[in-house]
């Protein structure tokens, strides 16, 4: 950190006489820097202050609350002219500078005012990104930046109507919530699916969209916009809405556009400074030309660029050290950012996109609305992000900026500093033995210690023997680290582990989560993950599918399927193999297939250059070997003649297999064939636990093998065996028988049931086989025998959610849809000399 | 004149939260991953376990499971997590101008390289 060398040569203009200084810019930095200079020595130079804007040096932070009606112009001025004139400043505002002379040391205005200098000053700020579609400027298109801007913002919410804010970060947020607050129907188009992306994680991110939603705004996530529509005002053509890619139009009457800024470098690059994303400024804040320096978010130190106003403050200490002689350099900032809409508690520091050896802590509170996440790498705080109770968020950003060492409070870090700084408090079992007995511990159920204690004194020995005992930590689980710690207390070593959990994000099991995705109405990932506090920020490779799988059956024909949290099979439609190629089964009804099918298969197999084609176990034939990309082309190859996916790739209805029966064989009692082609068209498509195999054999012969079935029927003269619960694999495991029924009618209708029973109970990833034995034969007896009323809704349950899942994903795909998970983003070929021209 | 860096195209053509891949003629192909949170990394396409293509895994935080055999791989170390051991090679990456770049020595260690359209 040496002194600048520029310094000790600055030259004084005459004998006596202070230097000159010019500011270009008067906002938060420029002014800032003249205070820091002013306060060190104010007799040291004879200052000049150009701005842009006409107006005095105000706190630009503050145009929000401004925005929103909660405060005045006059209240975030933060120079008022006394100042100018008593520090004998002279501030020529409404004049932008727009031209520096090096060579002569001068500066000219737009208005031709020519002013020399022996320092000059840039603090010019950042400009708003305007992305370029077309009608970007439209009238009525309008960015946030300054006062003119809000003037605009609050002549339009006069008139009411539609406000669009194109731009789901800091700022775009803040004008969102101050039009929305002036009367505007304000809708938020953010090109990413979290907002604020930057600051917060997907957890977070989902909190703020509820709360806003709430509130009244759409909020539009991974929207991306195509173009602004105009129509014919009074006074010409102005805003009339925009135009998203996917083809939705959103009616506006004005639209903001917050998508970025840029540094504000025009200036400084045209006088041939070293201009890089902002003006290049080192530790001094001194450009390449030693009489030049910059200041403010126009610069970029150390190859950072700034966004915020906190770096500045830092910076024009630095920036006036340097200037007075004082050599503490400037070392760049760790930023925390907090969101200023009223009533929304929202604080992010440091880094918390998950790097290696960082361990995230995570606690939810889902009655009040809280997230809070703090990320530790190596016993030191990187970062955090807290949603609802923001209380504690300087104290994480302090120990973060200081990396001290959180080892000793690491246990209690999570609660916060009034908890994890109490000495003996730091050990959270210790914590909770010094609760009263009348201390709540479950606030959802009003279980207080002394309650929870009983029960444990009373033969609760686990946690799962707690919730059903006493309730506590029975409803969203925000308290089972209480309730775990008085089972340490009371019981050191005894305690019995419970059921297993869903997956270490959480202490709930499968059967929790799935009751009470429905109790709640729970109807998202981040929004189950946020209610039932799972301990991690965006779940695992294990609960994210299974999360996908209990919305998908809950909330049929609702619930958008979130292609992300599947398994690459399911995404693909098409099976995996240990190279990284794809099988593809096209499906054929109950096993029967044409000569017209087998011709297409057969071409497809060479086109596509299939290097195995199998006969597979479900009477279907596999074409192994096919790449990524070709898949949704073969797809519509095989669509052509007539066949849908297999889905042998999915947790899902596999096949029906046949026998040939009645029709051909000698010793048929029934159409098991044309039964099987009946129960897959009823079957095909649903998405399931686990995967889920039928058959139908037209005998007890059994050539079908309907008997190691999920799902088996066995005919016989005087009508069908139903048989449930068989097993090929590992553990071979033979059928239970369930019932035997008169007419196809009713084996239709129990297989609907049973499937749906199957699909609403079981846990993800388990078979029937293992599900069957865990419920008992007797306990899926007594839900669907001699209960027709259940068998009844069971299976229209079953056929309303197959209306939404039958819907052929091969031709989707072989028509476009998501060619992005098909396609690669482009090839890198080698340069050969002859090729380049 | 060649530069330093590949320009592989915009963002905004991994959906956060998965990844797309890079075909290399006479190297490995790579897969570029953007997380939930929009950062973005590239990795050499294949699992240190059997060779999966950690592609087409899920991706949660920095983290990639790899779709064969569910190891857990991180996106920024290219390094096995937890019980297993194993390293994929990771590509320098940078974001600029909200396109992806590759640092084109670590994607065609020999060779000097074009970006080619799969189409052309
Ligand atoms: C609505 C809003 C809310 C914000 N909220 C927060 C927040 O909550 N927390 C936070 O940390 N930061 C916030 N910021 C960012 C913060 O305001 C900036 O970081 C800060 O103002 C940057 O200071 P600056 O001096 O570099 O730029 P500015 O304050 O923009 O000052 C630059 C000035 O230079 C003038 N100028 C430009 N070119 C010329 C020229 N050629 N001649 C003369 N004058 C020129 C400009 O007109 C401008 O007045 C917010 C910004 C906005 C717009
Ligand atoms: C008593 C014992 C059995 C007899 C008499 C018997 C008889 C038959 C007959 C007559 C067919 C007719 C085939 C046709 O004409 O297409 C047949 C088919 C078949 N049998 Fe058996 N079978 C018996 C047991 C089994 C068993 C135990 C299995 C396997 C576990 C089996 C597997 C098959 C298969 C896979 C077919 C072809 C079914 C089709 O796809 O149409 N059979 N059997
Ligand atoms: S199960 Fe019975 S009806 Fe079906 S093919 Fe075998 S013997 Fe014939
Ligand atoms: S190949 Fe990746 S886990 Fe086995």
């Amino acid at each position: 950190m040496n002194a600048p060398a520029s310094f000790e040569g600055a030259k004084r203009t005459g004998e006596g006489l202070p230097e000159k200084l010019v500011v270009i810019g008067n906002g938060m930095a420029g002014c800032r820097a003249v205070e820091e200079i002013l306060a060190r020595d104010p007799e040291r130079f004879e200052i000049t202050i150009f701005g842009a804007e006409p107006r005095v040096n105000y706190n630009r932070i503050m145009l929000s609350p401004v925005l929103a009606g909660e405060k005045s112009f006059d209240e975030i001025v933060i120079n008022t002219q006394e100042w100018y004139d008593s520090n004998g400043i002279s501030l020529i505002s409404g004049d932008p500078v727009t031209y520096i002379d090096r060579a002569n040391k001068t500066v000219v205005s737009a208005l031709g005012r020519v002013e020399p200098y022996d320092r000059l000053l840039i603090a010019t700020g950042s400009d708003p990104f305007i992305i370029p579609v077309p009608g970007k400027d439209l009238p009525g298109v309008v960015t946030f930046r300054d006062l003119d801007d809000v003037d605009k913002m609050l002549a339009a919410a006069e008139q009411g109507g539609d406000a669009v804010v194109i731009g789901g970060g800091l700022l775009g947020l803040e004008a969102a919530h101050g039009l929305s607050l002036r009367g505007m129907n304000v809708t938020v188009i953010h090109l990413m699916p979290t907002l604020m992306e930057r600051q917060l994680d997907e957890a977070a991110g989902w909190l703020l969209k509820a709360e806003l939603e709430r509130r009244g705004q759409t909020i539009l996530t991974g929207a991306d916009t195509e173009c602004l529509l105009e129509k014919q005002g009074p006074e010409g053509k102005c805003i009339a809405g925009v135009r998203l890619k996917d083809g939705r139009e959103i009616p506006a009457d004005i639209v903001v556009m917050a998508v970025g800024i840029r540094p504000s470098v025009t200036l400084a690059k045209a006088s041939g400074l070293a201009v890089e994303r902002g003006v290049v400024v080192d530790d001094h804040m001194v450009t390449s030309d030693p009489a030049i320096l910059a200041v403010g978010e126009c610069v970029q130190h150390r190859g950072s660029c700034y966004g915020l106003v906190a770096p500045l403050w830092d910076m024009c200490r630095s920036l006036a050290d340097g200037l007075t002689g004082s050599p503490n350099g400037y070392e760049g900032s760790v930023t925390s950012t907090k969101l200023k809409v009223s009533g929304i508690d929202l604080f992010s520091a440091g880094d918390f996109s998950g790097s290696d050896g960082a361990e995230d802590i995570v606690m939810r509170d889902a009655a009040r609305g809280i997230y809070k996440r703090v990320v530790v790498q190596e016993n030191k705080v990187i970062g955090a992000v807290l949603y609802g109770d923001t209380a504690d968020g300087n104290w994480y950003f302090d120990l973060l900026r200081k990396g001290d060492d959180i080892s000793d409070i690491r246990e209690a870090l999570i609660f916060g500093q009034a908890f994890a700084s109490g000495g003996a408090l730091a050990d959270p079992n210790a914590a909770v033995a010094a609760l009263s007995d009348d201390a709540e511990i479950c606030g959802c159920n009003g279980v207080s210690k002394g309650q929870v204690v009983a029960c444990i004194d009373g033969g609760a020995h686990s946690l799962d023997a707690v919730r059903s005992t006493c309730k506590a930590s029975a409803s969203c689980g925000s308290c089972t680290g209480l309730v775990e710690s008085l089972l340490a207390i009371r019981l050191g070593g005894e305690v019995e582990s419970g059921p297993k959990t869903l997956c270490k994000c959480t202490s709930f099991t499968h059967d929790d989560v799935r009751r009470l995705i429905l109790e709640k109405g729970l109807k998202s990932i981040p929004e189950t993950m946020q209610e039932l506090h799972w301990t991690t920020p965006e779940g695992c490779a294990s609960c994210r599918p299974a999360l996908n799988y209990y919305l998908l059956c809950a909330w049929p024909g609702e619930y958008v399927d979130d292609q992300k949290s599947r398994f690459v099979n399911e995404r693909l439609h098409a099976n995996i193999q240990k190279d990284g190629t794809y099988s593809v089964v096209p499906r054929m009804w109950g096993g029967l297939t044409t000569p017209n099918e087998l011709r297409a298969i057969a071409d497809a197999a060479e086109k596509y250059g299939a290097r195995t084609v199998k006969v597979t176990g479900g009477q279907r034939i596999d074409l192994f070997g096919i790449h990524k990309e070709d898949l949704p082309a073969i797809w519509a190859d095989l669509n052509a003649a007539g066949m849908v996916s297999g889905h042998a790739y999915g947790k899902a209805l596999r096949t029906v297999k046949t026998c040939v029966g009645s029709e051909w064989c000698r010793f048929g009692t029934q159409d098991s064939t044309g039964l099987g082609v009946t129960i897959e068209r009823m079957t095909w498509g649903s998405w399931m636990p686990h995967k889920f195999k039928i058959a139908v054999s037209g005998c007890p012969r059994n050539c079908a093998e309907a008997t190691i079935k999920d799902f088996g029927v066995v005919c016989v003269d005087s009508g069908y065996e139903l048989h449930i619960g068989g097993n090929g694999g590992i553990h071979v495991r033979a059928t239970d028988l369930l019932c035997k029924v008169e007419t196809e009618e009713q084996a239709l209708e129990m297989c609907a049931a049973f499937i749906q029973l199957y699909r609403e109970d079981a846990h993800y990833l388990e078979r029937t086989a293992p599900w069957v034995e865990r419920k008992g034969l007797e306990w899926i007896k007594g839900r669907l025998l001699g209960n027709p009323e259940e068998v009844r809704e069971l299976a229209a349950r079953f056929h309303i959610s197959q209306k939404h899942s039958q819907v052929d994903p091969w031709a989707q795909r072989a028509g476009g849809e998501r060619a992005d998970l098909h396609q690669h983003i482009a090839e890198v070929r080698p340069l050969h000399l002859e090729n380049v021209i | 004149m060649i530069g330093k860096w590949l320009d592989i195209g915009p963002v905004t053509q991994i959906e956060p939260g998965t990844a797309r891949t890079l075909p290399v003629d006479g190297g490995e192909e790579i897969a570029v991953f953007r997380t939930m949170t929009g950062e973005c990394h590239a990795l050499v396409n294949k699992c240190p376990h059997k060779q999966g293509p950690l592609s087409q895994g899920i991706v949660h935080g920095n983290v990639v499971t790899c779709p064969l055999h569910n190891w857990n791989i991180s996106l920024r170390t290219g390094e096995a997590i937890g019980d297993d051991q194993g390293c994929v090679p990771t590509i320098p990456l940078k974001v600029d101008g909200g396109r992806i770049f590759l640092l084109r020595e670590a994607v065609v260690p020999s060779a000097a390289s074009v970006l080619a359209d799969k189409a052309a």
